[in-house]
């Protein structure tokens, strides 16, 4: 493993040995929903509290990791998760359950790509055989958390992003296998600008766009050089922000897709202006992107998980929503 | 990333409001809601021959049980989404927010949860009305002596 330029890295030896992915009825009704592993016909997850749902989700996409990479409790060297809640209380909750060695982490809908490296970058430098990231997210925990009761009918914004509900985890290893990670940049808080807690879209384009130009410098890249660039959760209108801001930097891409807007079709789905949560990425590249890419669709795709590092404390201190974005490059060899 | 640019893009980009939609909406939504307290209003004073302000407050209850019913079942919210003010302003909009808040927080039991959180929302109209009260009463009390 190499670092190139200030941001970003190179891998040598990381691969993902497999991924699964499990969502609420929503997200199996999306575009991409054919390729998510298993999916509960609602939001409950045949639980008796949002959060203990959130739970079920995350505790099934490990159970199913494991079982899809033939592997048990005892071979998992390392954990790297993180979700939404305060204190990412579902990642710790659920880890009662094993007994992974656990490393928590936060950087909201950006925590699957922060996982993505911390994981790759132990296995590449310490001998150590197989790392399972994850990442989940609920649309009634974040409701509850960060806005309002979920019946509450106070109006939304045509801004607002709709909260992923479902969980994805990754089994990276050292052992080769078709899917490699090869990159990664590193980014930086971006100040948005924005003061809106409901157009975070927009509010995380910028991130996105400094993560991309730093990426592609480091690396001495063109947007071409990837058959697909995909950011985490920006939507309708943080899709939008993010091109033009590209633009001013005199740059344009024709290779790329939003996983707000992947993962649901704002057409004919209530979901307002796409999809968001740390969930959002990770069904749709863990699940639609990685499946593409062993079945030889996609041969190198880059991805960038964007996220709004508010609080709703922050926001009523009229305080502006600081963004980051953190990028993987996923290979087939 | 320069923030000039960002600042830039942003304003470029700012998303128009349907300010005339959601007024339109507002408008006969509330005007529906208020139409319907009138009616309750007519069921009880005229029509079943209560005391004025029995019937005023049985018509608030009306309104109320009403509100929190849909809440209950699910499809206030949809009903808000489209209202906007029209259902948020009346008293429906306060009834719906008790109702989801000690709907959400049953989770956390009945102390912690349900009767610790409901005004959650409503607590702020509460303050207001009484303080404003509070003011309004003394200045009242104090230019009339």
């Amino acid at each position: 493993m190499i670092k190139i330029g200030k941001e970003s890295y190179l891998f040598d030896n990381v691969y993902i040995k497999t991924t699964s992915t499990i969502s609420g009825k929503l997200e199996q009704l999306g575009p991409v929903g054919g390729f998510i592993d298993k999916c509960f016909s609602n939001n409950y997850c045949n639980a008796k509290t949002w959060e203990k749902a959130e739970m079920e989700l995350l505790d099934s996409a490990v159970k199913l990791v494991l079982e899809k990479g033939n592997l048990h409790h005892d071979d998992i060297d390392l954990f790297i998760g993180g979700d939404l809640n305060n204190q990412i209380v579902i990642n710790n909750y659920v880890l009662k359950n094993y007994p992974f060695p656990l490393l928590g982490i936060y950087s909201a809908c950006a925590t699957l790509c922060e996982g993505l490296f911390i994981g790759a970058t132990l296995i590449d430098n310490v001998n150590i055989d197989n790392v399972i990231v994850a990442t989940s997210s609920h649309n009634a925990t974040s409701e509850r958390q960060f806005r309002n009761p979920t019946e509450y009918g106070g109006q939304k914004s045509l801004t607002t992003t709709f909260t992923t509900t479902g969980a994805g985890a990754c089994l990276l290893t050292n052992k080769p296998t078709n899917i490699k990670i090869t990159k990664a940049t590193i980014g930086s808080i971006i100040d948005s600008t924005i003061l809106d807690a409901s157009d975070m879209g927009r509010a995380m384009a910028p991130a996105c766009a400094d993560t991309l130009i730093k990426h592609l410098r480091n690396f001495k890249e063109n947007p071409s050089d990837y058959d697909l660039i995909v950011s985490g959760d920006l939507s309708k209108f943080g899709k939008e922000t993010f091109l033009k801001i590209l633009k001013e930097h005199n740059m344009e891409l024709n290779n790329y897709e939003d996983s707000g807007l992947m993962l649901f079709d704002i057409f004919h789905q209530p979901v307002f202006s796409g999809g968001s949560g740390p969930a959002c990425i990770a069904l749709v590249s863990l699940g639609y992107l990685y499946k593409m890419m062993t079945k030889g669709a996609y041969n190198k795709i880059l991805l960038i998980a964007t996220g709004a590092l508010l609080n709703p404390i922050m926001t009523y201190q009229k305080e502006t929503i600081p963004s980051i974005a953190h990028a993987i490059v996923l290979e087939r060899v | 990333m320069e923030k000039e640019i960002i600042k830039k893009v942003m304003k470029e980009t700012n998303p128009k409001r349907k300010y005339l939609q959601n007024g339109i909406m507002a408008f006969l939504f509330g005007g529906g809601i208020s139409l319907m307290g009138q009616e309750f209003l007519f069921l009880f004073n005229d029509i079943l021959k209560l005391d004025i302000e029995l019937a005023k407050t049985l018509m608030y209850m009306a309104v109320i049980i009403l509100a929190s019913l849909f809440t209950g079942i699910g499809s206030f919210d949809k009903v808000g989404q489209v209202a906007g003010a029209g259902s948020f302003l009346p008293i429906t909009g306060f009834a719906n927010s008790l109702t989801s808040a000690a709907v959400e927080s049953r989770s956390e039991g009945l102390i912690f949860g349900i009767l610790s959180n409901m005004f959650k929302l409503a607590g702020t109209v509460i303050v207001a009305g009484v303080v404003s009260a509070f003011i309004i009463a003394n200045i009242l009390y104090w230019v009339r002596l």
